[in-house]
């Protein structure tokens, strides 16, 4: 499995509800219904990775982030996850409350536009940074809402959101010890598990999965 | 032979009849003495009998779905695009089964049968049959062939309906439910393009209050009308452009004689060919079971609730351009799954061709069929 998915998989509880924004090929979600009795749902758009999750049994629906996921009823996920996908979307302060809406839990993963690399490249050549975290040139990427470790906590903070867990790692999902000590400079990505605001939470109890 | 069949058909097919001799109690309060249902079967039951799909069709379709009933037949059956060797729903791995529902004109016990309390065809006094009693009776054509539970069932637009309908109202019959270019219910839009085709055959003179084939008559006009309208709704303002632009058929616009249109020319056609082989009873009854369908409306006007029941996996599929059962219907049926917390898959397949699509071979939607039932085909011959 990627080695992010691998990551993300330790965080997911046996038998939780899981939704995965943007989930690609459906590789985490098959991997969590096979090891973790997990069966949730994955949104996804792009017409050849739902079919690659129809060949792997996984319940992805065709929906696109950037018209949100108002359609999901509250607390009706364990855990809402998003690899990769926050700085794509076209407003991420919006979908981080929706994922807290929709489940109890959510983690996210981004990459760090505070990378030193990143840095060096507009300090020193004055060209937008392309490395081989974030490959896109300007005109053609994807990523319309880079930001830096610090941003996203910055952000967490205004909105009074518990950062319950967070690992930074290496372009090769690797901890260093390095980016232990300094994360918002040596780190590439970050996955940030995310609570609710801690008067928010008093949602219901949650039920089972799937029939 | 002159023209051999295509090697992905199922070749020749020969329709069977079901006879069952209980009676069948109805919705509407009736009951039918007993029914035939015609049906025809693609590929082989394994010995599990685990590998059954259950075919549903549409408003005007009947039980001849795929291959060719004669060597020279000029067309293959309504969905042999789908359906056949390598297909999307493929015979080497399913026993295909498509039948001709109850009220309708193809063999299966309708209007133009005889009513055993009078000894003349039913005609307009044929009773109301239902999306459930169609399902009920479709139940008891799976127990005569042996099925106690379908790999899928599977069905567009009105047969999406009947899919979901058995999802409902048999859980323990069938593991997936396949639902495609449907609605939970119909809009109020839908009803009245529905009226509109069942005026202009009631109105037509030939029509005899139903009883047109005692008169030796056919309503021929107010069938074609009400084919025409339909066709209409299946395709979407683009599709038409593109099918037909503003290419006359005939005449000359700056002369202002004779002129008709290529759509014109099409409309004619298809009415015609519709009026020719359909029974306008039968067009009546298939479009008020339409309108009736609402599985909420026995759970409160809660899909959510109605769908509780089911015990299935589901895929649902829309088209972008289909404005008859819009890709938005389709959702309001993946999210009323969702909160039910079903199993279900979703796509909505980009296509210029409106409601019509679900019929047509567009690469994406065979792709996603094909993929679905091929990963079911595993799991029901112990693959996986």
């Amino acid at each position: 499995m990627r080695a992010d998915l691998s990551i993300i998989a330790d965080l997911v509880a046996p038998g939780a509800r899981v939704l995965d924004l943007g989930c690609g090929d459906g590789e985490l979600l098959a991997y969590l219904q096979a090891h973790k009795q997990v069966n949730g749902y994955g949104l996804e758009i792009d017409a050849d990775k739902i079919t690659m999750c129809l060949a792997s049994g996984v319940n992805v629906i065709e929906q696109n982030l950037d018209t949100g996921i108002a359609n999901l009823p509250d607390d009706s996920f364990d855990l809402v996850i998003m690899t990769e996908t926050l700085q794509s979307v076209r407003d991420p302060n919006h979908l981080l409350d929706e994922m807290l809406r929709v489940g109890r839990e959510c983690v996210v993963t981004f990459p760090n536009f505070g990378h030193w690399r990143c840095r060096a490249q507009l300090a020193l050549n004055g060209r937008m940074p392309v490395s081989r975290h974030l490959p896109h040139a300007w005109y053609d990427t994807p990523n319309i809402h880079l930001c830096t470790f610090d941003d996203f906590e910055r952000l967490c903070r205004d909105k009074a959101l518990q950062i319950i867990e967070r690992f930074v790692v290496d372009p090769d999902h690797r901890a260093r010890p390095l980016i232990n000590r300094f994360p918002n400079f040596f780190g590439t990505y970050a996955f940030y598990r995310l609570g609710r605001p801690p008067s928010a939470n008093a949602g219901g109890p949650l039920h089972g999965a799937p029939a | 032979m002159s023209n051999p069949l295509p090697a992905d058909s199922v070749g020749i097919v020969t329709p069977q009849t079901f006879r069952c001799d209980a009676p069948l109690a109805l919705q509407c309060g009736e009951t039918l003495p007993g029914f035939e249902l015609v049906y025809e079967t693609y590929g082989t039951l394994n010995a599990a009998a685990s590998n059954a799909i259950l075919i549903c069709h549409a408003l005007s379709g009947n039980h001849h779905a795929a291959g060719y009933h004669a060597a020279d037949d000029r067309r293959p059956g309504w969905w042999d695009a789908c359906i056949g060797p390598g297909k999307p729903i493929d015979t080497n791995r399913f026993f295909v089964v498509s039948l001709n529902n109850l009220g309708g004109c193809d063999g299966s016990t309708g209007p133009r049968s005889i009513n055993p309390a009078t000894g003349t065809e039913y005609g307009p006094d044929f009773p109301a049959v239902t999306v459930p009693d169609w399902v009920r009776s479709q139940a008891l054509l799976a127990d005569h062939l042996g099925i106690a539970r379908f790999a899928a069932v599977i069905g567009g637009s009105l047969g999406g309906m009947q899919a979901m309908q058995w999802a409902i109202d048999q859980p323990d019959r069938l593991q997936a439910a396949v639902l495609i270019a449907c609605a939970a219910r119909l809009s109020a839009q839908n009803i009245a393009f529905n009226e509109i085709a069942r005026q202009a055959i009631i109105s037509d003179p030939s029509f005899h209050g139903g009883r047109y084939r005692a008169h030796s008559a056919n309503p021929d006009l107010g069938l074609m009308l009400a084919r025409m309208v339909g066709h209409v709704t299946y395709l979407s303002d683009d599709g038409m452009r593109q099918k037909f632009g503003r290419e006359l058929k005939s005449g000359d616009l700056a002369l202002g004689r004779d002129v008709e249109f290529q759509v014109e020319s099409y409309l004619h056609h298809q009415g015609r060919s519709f009026s020719s082989r359909f029974d306008a009873n039968t067009y009546l009854l298939m479009t008020r079971a339409l309108d009736y369908f609402d599985p909420a409306r026995d759970a409160g006007d809660d899909l959510v609730a109605a769908l509780e029941r089911a015990r299935c996996r589901f895929l649902v599929l829309s088209f972008s351009t289909d404005w008859r059962f819009s890709a938005e219907r389709s959702r309001e049926i993946v999210d009323a799954l969702i909160r039910a917390r079903k199993n279900v898959a979703s796509a909505n397949i980009e296509s210029t061709h409106g409601h019509d699509s679900f019929l047509l071979q567009i690469p994406r939607y065979f792709a996603v069929l094909g993929t679905y039932l091929n990963r079911l085909a595993d799991e029901v011959s112990g693959a996986r």
